[in-house]
């Protein structure tokens, strides 16, 4: 014998480096997790949008100033829209957990219209912004405002679309668990752009105006 | 080698069962009270308190500002330090540190630019090399 293969029972020996059996996963049970790490992503983006801001949000090129610009209590009123769609966003959760289908697309229905208001708001603001001149070629506060702004807007923009995709989905389904974790990562979104918004009216617009 | 694996399983699943508080209407409400007063706080300052001193309506405001985020992240995101066996918490600490050295050095370097950037005049930019 002139070699031998290692083992007694002649098999050569091969070490494992992983589980040889993978325990249960349910469907999607990773995901909550996944979307959470893509919002912090997401808030590295706005983090830079906010440095940007913070960076060039006062340099007027002689153009026109915040104080000038920006109406508060419009600002204001979107404000408190976003704010109510963030509790009807959190009532549609509660019914989904309580398994009440019709609960969940009701209070879905008010947190689109609420957005909805928000987002006709903001273009309506930009589009009165435009008009008067002060548009984003104008001066490097417009350029990162309309930046940061519209980046925020966009996102609300895109949720709209979310909430409507779902409404039909649970209208259809019912609160299958695979609408239930959609549902989920829907709120974490929504209740995540609210908490943007806060840097947003705090920081552009009324410490903007303060300057 | 088995009894390992089967502790491990154990230990995943209880992380597992652990990973979503459940949400209630009463959690939503309370942090939508808060909320809506550290809201209408800082634009009341602003609205109507413009003739006081603008930085310490600035630095109020702020402060205001970061209370109300940490409100949402409790009241509406559910941070806790459990949920998904803690890795939601580490994720979130970690993009606030990277938020801060972003920030913070932005503002930094670019106000030094600003400050220490010789005054020039259209002479001196003329014979620029």
């Amino acid at each position: 014998m002139p070699y031998d293969s290692g083992t007694a029972s002649g098999r050569p020996f091969r070490p494992t480096f992983y589980l040889s059996e993978e325990h249960e996963h349910a469907e999607g049970e990773a995901t909550l997790l996944g979307f959470w790490i893509y919002l912090m992503s997401d808030c590295l983006i706005f983090a830079v949008l906010f440095a940007t801001w913070g960076v060039l949000g006062s340099a007027y090129a002689g153009g026109p100033r915040p104080s000038e610009l920006f109406d508060l209590p419009i600002v204001a009123i979107n404000t408190s829209l976003l704010l109510s769609s963030s509790i009807t966003c959190g009532f549609a959760m509660v019914g989904s957990q309580n398994d009440k289908a019709k609960h969940t697309l009701f209070w879905l229905v008010i947190t689109g219209l609420l957005g909805a208001g928000f987002v006709g708001l903001e273009l309506n603001e930009f589009a009165h912004l435009i008009v008067q001149g002060a548009t984003p070629q104008r001066s490097a506060f417009l350029s990162s405002f309309f930046t940061l702004v519209g980046t925020h807007g966009l996102h609300v923009a895109c949720g709209l679309i979310w909430i409507a995709v779902l409404m039909v989905q649970v209208g259809q389904r019912g609160l299958i668990p695979a609408n239930r974790r959609r549902l989920m990562c829907l709120s974490m979104f929504w209740h995540f752009l609210d908490v943007v918004w806060i840097g947003v009216f705090t920081f552009v617009y009324l410490i903007g105006v303060l300057r | 080698m088995r009894m390992v694996a089967r502790t491990e399983h154990a230990l995943h699943g209880e992380a597992h069962g652990r990973a979503h508080r459940a949400a209630s209407a009463r959690g939503y409400m309370t942090g939508f009270l808060l909320s809506v007063i550290l809201t209408a706080v800082p634009f009341w300052l602003v609205m109507t308190g413009v003739r006081h001193d603008a930085l310490t309506i600035e630095a109020v405001v702020t402060g205001l500002a970061a209370v109300q985020i940490v409100v949402h992240m409790v009241f509406f995101l559910h941070m806790d330090v459990r949920s998904e066996g803690g890795w939601t918490m580490l994720a979130l600490i970690f993009t606030l540190l990277l938020t801060g050295v972003m920030l913070s050095g932005s503002l930094w370097v670019m106000y030094h630019l600003n400050a220490n950037m010789m005054p020039m005049s259209a002479e001196d930019m003329r014979n620029m090399p």
